[in-house]
C-alpha cells in the first residue's frame, strides 16, 4: 500500500501491519465457521481439520490479527502525538517481516502437522497446546524479540520526541503487555500452577492492558475524529487507567474460583470483578459525551453538519463504546460471581461472553483504525460512509450479536442440562449437546456467522475501494 | 474550565492511576505468593502421612480417589482412600509416578486437549470437561465403558480408547485419531487420575451423583 499522502515512514509501516491484520482476520473468520460448520455437522472434515484445529487458528488468529493492528495503530499515531518520525523505523520494518514470516510457518504446522508425540519437541515446534497461546516455544521467543524491538521503536520514540498523555500510557502500557507474555512459556507438570500463570497472559492480556490500549486509542480518535478537546480527553485517559487497573488487576481472581487456588479468590474474584464494568460504562459516557459536546460547541458557533471527519472509523468507536460495555461489562457479569460461576464456568455461556467482549471491545476499534489510516493514506478531509462499509457495519455487528444471543441460550442450555441438571458428567454433557435446544443454537450460530463473513467481504471491499470513491471530501 | 481545581487537574489522575495500579499490581504480587505456597505440589510422604494438598504428589495413582461432600466447606472435595491398583500395580515410587504425570501433561498438551475440551473448566466447550473424568460414572464398572472397550479396569478402558477413538464412538460427535501411543495414553490416564485429585473448590458441583434425571429415564 504505497501512499504519495504519506510523509511519515511510520504511517507507511502502520498500513502494512494493517494489512496483514485484515488478511488474518479472514483467516479468523474462515476457521470459525469451520469450526461453526462441526457443531451442526460433526463429520464435516472429521481427521482432516478437526475441531480442535479449526478452534486453534480460529482464536490464534484472532490474537495475531489484534496484536498486528495494535502495532500498527501505533505506529500510525507515534508522528501525530510525538511530532517526530518514529526511531528505529528500518529495524520496525524488518520486524514487521520476521514476525509476518514466523506466523505463516506457526499456522502451516498448526494445520498440516497439528499434533505431535508427548515430548519437548513437540512443545518447541508444533503446540504448546495452551488455549489462545498455543504457538510453540520458538514462536514465543520470536514474539518476545519483535514485540520487544517494537517497544524499543515507541519507547526512543516517545521521548525523544514529545511524550503526550497518549503516548506515556501506550509506553507503560505495552511494556506490561509483553512482559506478562514471559509468563506463558513455561512447562510444569502441575495443571494448577500451568493456569495459574496461564490467566496471567490471558487476563492481564485482555481485561487490563489491552483495555487500557483501546483506552489510548479512543482518546486519539476523539481527538483526530471530532476535535475533541486533548487536556478533557486525556483526563478522562487517567481516570480510565486508574479504574481499568484498579478493578482489573485483582480481578483475575474470577479465573482462581476453580482451578485448584485457595478459596479466598472467590471474595477477591467476585469483589473486583464486579467492578470491572465500570470503567467501561466511563468510557462510553467519556465517548458519547465528548462527541455530543463538539457537536454541540459547533452549532453554536453556526456550523452546519457533523463535526466528524472520519464516518466509518467513528461509527466503529461508537461500536466499541456499546460493545465493550454489553460484551465485557454486562455479559461478564453474568458469570463473574462464583455462586454463578460454579455453573457457567466452562459452558457455551463463556463462549457467548468471549465473541461479543473480542468484538465489542478490540474488532470494532481496531477496524476503526483501520479506517484511520485508509483516510490518510489518500489523503481524504472527511471520509464518508459508502454503501458497502454501512453494509459491514450492519452485517458485521449484526451477526456478532446474532452469535452471541445464540450462544447465550446454548448457554443456557449447557448450565442447566449439562451442568445443574446432569452434574456435568460425559453422559451429561451429551444430553444437553445432543437436544433439540442446543441444536437450535448452534444452527442460529452458523447462520449468524455466516452473516458476520459475508459482512467481512463487504468490509474488505470497501478498504480496497473507498479510498478512490469520490464521495469523499478532499 | 473557569475555575482550577484538582478534579480537573490531569497530573491528579496521572498520580492516581500510578497509586492504584502500583498498588493492585503488589496486592496481586503478594497474594501470588501465598497461593504459589498452597499450590504446590504434595509428595509422596504428605500422601502416607494423610497430609491434605490442594494439589497431591503424582503417587496419588496408587490409591482410591472419591469425590464426597464436605459438610464444613459447604461443597464436594476429593477424598483419597485406600490402596487401588493402576494398571494392575499399586505401589509406584515417586519418581515412576511423576514420570508417568509428565508425560500424560506433555501428552495432553502436544494433543491440543484443551481445544475441544475443558481442564478444570478451561478450554473448548466441543466436548466433555476432563477436571472430574476419573471420577465418571461411565468409566466405572456400572458404566458403558468397559464393556465397550472390552476392559476391566477404568484406566484401561480409558487408554484403549485415548488410542483409537474414532472405533468407539458414543455420539455424532467423535474424538478424532491423535496418534496417541500406548505408552503416551497411560501416561495421560494418569495425568486425569492425578487431576480429579485436586481440590477445586467444588467444581463441578453434584459431579457424577445425578444419573437419569432427564426426561424421567
Amino acid at each position: 500500500m504505497a501512499s504519495n499522502h504519506l510523509k511519515w515512514e511510520s504511517k507507511q509501516l502502520a498500513t502494512w501491519y494493517f494489512t496483514f491484520a485484515a488478511i488474518i482476520f479472514g483467516a479468523q473468520l474462515l476457521f470459525g465457521l469451520v469450526a461453526a460448520i462441526q457443531y451442526v455437522m460433526p463429520g464435516f472434515l472429521f481427521e482432516i481439520v478437526d475441531f480442535s484445529i479449526a478452534r486453534i487458528l480460529h482464536i490464534n488468529a484472532l490474537v495475531v490479527w489484534m496484536v498486528f493492528a495494535m502495532i500498527g495503530s501505533v505506529y500510525w499515531l507515534l508522528p501525530d502525538e510525538t511530532g517526530i518520525e518514529t526511531v528505529g523505523i528500518k529495524i520496525g520494518k524488518l520486524l514487521f517481516w520476521v514476525f509476518a514470516a514466523a506466523i505463516v510457518v506457526v499456522v502451516l504446522v498448526y494445520l498440516l502437522v497439528q499434533v505431535g508425540p508427548a515430548d519437548e519437541t513437540t512443545i518447541w515446534f508444533i503446540t504448546e497446546g495452551r488455549e489462545y497461546i498455543e504457538a510453540p516455544r520458538w514462536a514465543d521467543i520470536g514474539i518476545v524479540v519483535v514485540v520487544l524491538g517494537f517497544i524499543g521503536n515507541l519507547y526512543a520514540t516517545g521521548m525523544k520526541g514529545k511524550p503526550t498523555g497518549i503516548v506515556t500510557v501506550l509506553m507503560a502500557d505495552m511494556l506490561a503487555f509483553a512482559g506478562i507474555y514471559l509468563a506463558g512459556m513455561f512447562f510444569t507438570d502441575n495443571i494448577t500452577v500451568d493456569q495459574f500463570w496461564w490467566w496471567w497472559v490471558i487476563h492481564l492480556w485482555v481485561e487490563a492492558t489491552w483495555e487500557v490500549f483501546v483506552g489510548a486509542i479512543a482518546a486519539y480518535g476523539l481527538i483526530k475524529m471530532i476535535g475533541a478537546h486533548r487536556q478533557v480527553v486525556e483526563m478522562w485517559l487517567w481516570i480510565e487507567v486508574a479504574m481499568l487497573f484498579g478493578s482489573g488487576i485483582l480481578g483475575m481472581g474470577h479465573h482462581y474460583f476453580w482451578i485448584g487456588t485457595p478459596e479466598y479468590w472467590w471474595e477477591i474474584g467476585a469483589l473486583f470483578s464486579a467492578l470491572e464494568p465500570l470503567p467501561l460504562v466511563a468510557m462510553f459516557i467519556h465517548v458519547l459525551y465528548d462527541w455530543g459536546k463538539q457537536q454541540g460547541a459547533a452549532h453554536e458557533r453556526g456550523e452546519e453538519g457533523s463535526v466528524i471527519t472520519n464516518k466509518p472509523a467513528f461509527t466503529w468507536f461508537v461500536l466499541q463504546a456499546f460493545g465493550n460495555f454489553l460484551g465485557a461489562g454486562v455479559w461478564g457479569f453474568f458469570h463473574t460471581l462464583p455462586q454463578v460461576n460454579l455453573y457457567t464456568h466452562g459452558t457455551q455461556f463463556t463462549s457467548a461472553h468471549g465473541h461479543l467482549a473480542f468484538f465489542g471491545a478490540y474488532a470494532t476499534i481496531l477496524i476503526g483504525m483501520m479506517y484511520v489510516a485508509i483516510q490518510g493514506s489518500n489523503g481524504i478531509k472527511v471520509l464518508k460512509h459508502t454503501a458497502s462499509s454501512v453494509a459491514a457495519v450492519w452485517m458485521i455487528t449484526g451477526g456478532v450479536v446474532g452469535m452471541t444471543v445464540s450462544l447465550t441460550i446454548a448457554g443456557y442450555v449447557d448450565v442447566i442440562v449439562t451442568r445443574a441438571q446432569m452434574g456435568a458428567t460425559w453422559a451429561g454433557y451429551f444430553d444437553g449437546h445432543s437436544g433439540m435446544w442446543m441444536a437450535q443454537a448452534m444452527d442460529w450460530r452458523l447462520i449468524m456467522g455466516t452473516v458476520t463473513f459475508l459482512g467481512f467481504l463487504f468490509l474488505i471491499k470497501d478498504f480496497l475501494s473507498t479510498g478512490k470513491n469520490a464521495v469523499h471530501t478532499r | 474550565m473557569a475555575k482550577k481545581t484538582v478534579w480537573t487537574d490531569n497530573r491528579f489522575w496521572q498520580r492516581s492511576a500510578a497509586w492504584v495500579t502500583g498498588f493492585a499490581a503488589m496486592l496481586l504480587i503478594w497474594l501470588t505468593f501465598d497461593t504459589s505456597g498452597q499450590i504446590a505440589i504434595g509428595n509422596d510422604a504428605d500422601l502416607k502421612n494423610g497430609v491434605t494438598k490442594r494439589v497431591p504428589g503424582p503417587t496419588v495413582i496408587n490409591y482410591k480417589i472419591t469425590y464426597e461432600m464436605d459438610a464444613k466447606r459447604g461443597h464436594e472435595i476429593p477424598v483419597i482412600g485406600a490402596k487401588e491398583k493402576f494398571f494392575g500395580r499399586d505401589d509406584y515410587s515417586e519418581e515412576e509416578a511423576g514420570k508417568l504425570l509428565h508425560l500424560g501433561k506433555l501428552g495432553s498438551q502436544a494433543k491440543n486437549c484443551m481445544d475441544c475440551h475443558t481442564l478444570l473448566g478451561n478450554g473448548a466447550y466441543y466436548a466433555p470437561d476432563l477436571t472430574k473424568a476419573w471420577l465418571d460414572p461411565a468409566w466405572g464398572p456400572t458404566g458403558s465403558m468397559q464393556a465397550m472397550t472390552g476392559k476391566n479396569t477404568k484406566e484401561e478402558a480409558m487408554a484403549e480408547f485415548l488410542q483409537f477413538p474414532s472405533k468407539y464412538p458414543t455420539h455424532a460427535r467423535m474424538m478424532p485419531n491423535l496418534g496417541i501411543t500406548a505408552e503416551e495414553a497411560k501416561g495421560l490416564v494418569a495425568f486425569l487420575k492425578h487431576m480429579s485429585s485436586i481440590d477445586t473448590n467444588g467444581f463441578p458441583r453434584n459431579f457424577g451423583k445425578i444419573q437419569g434425571a432427564l426426561n424421567g429415564k
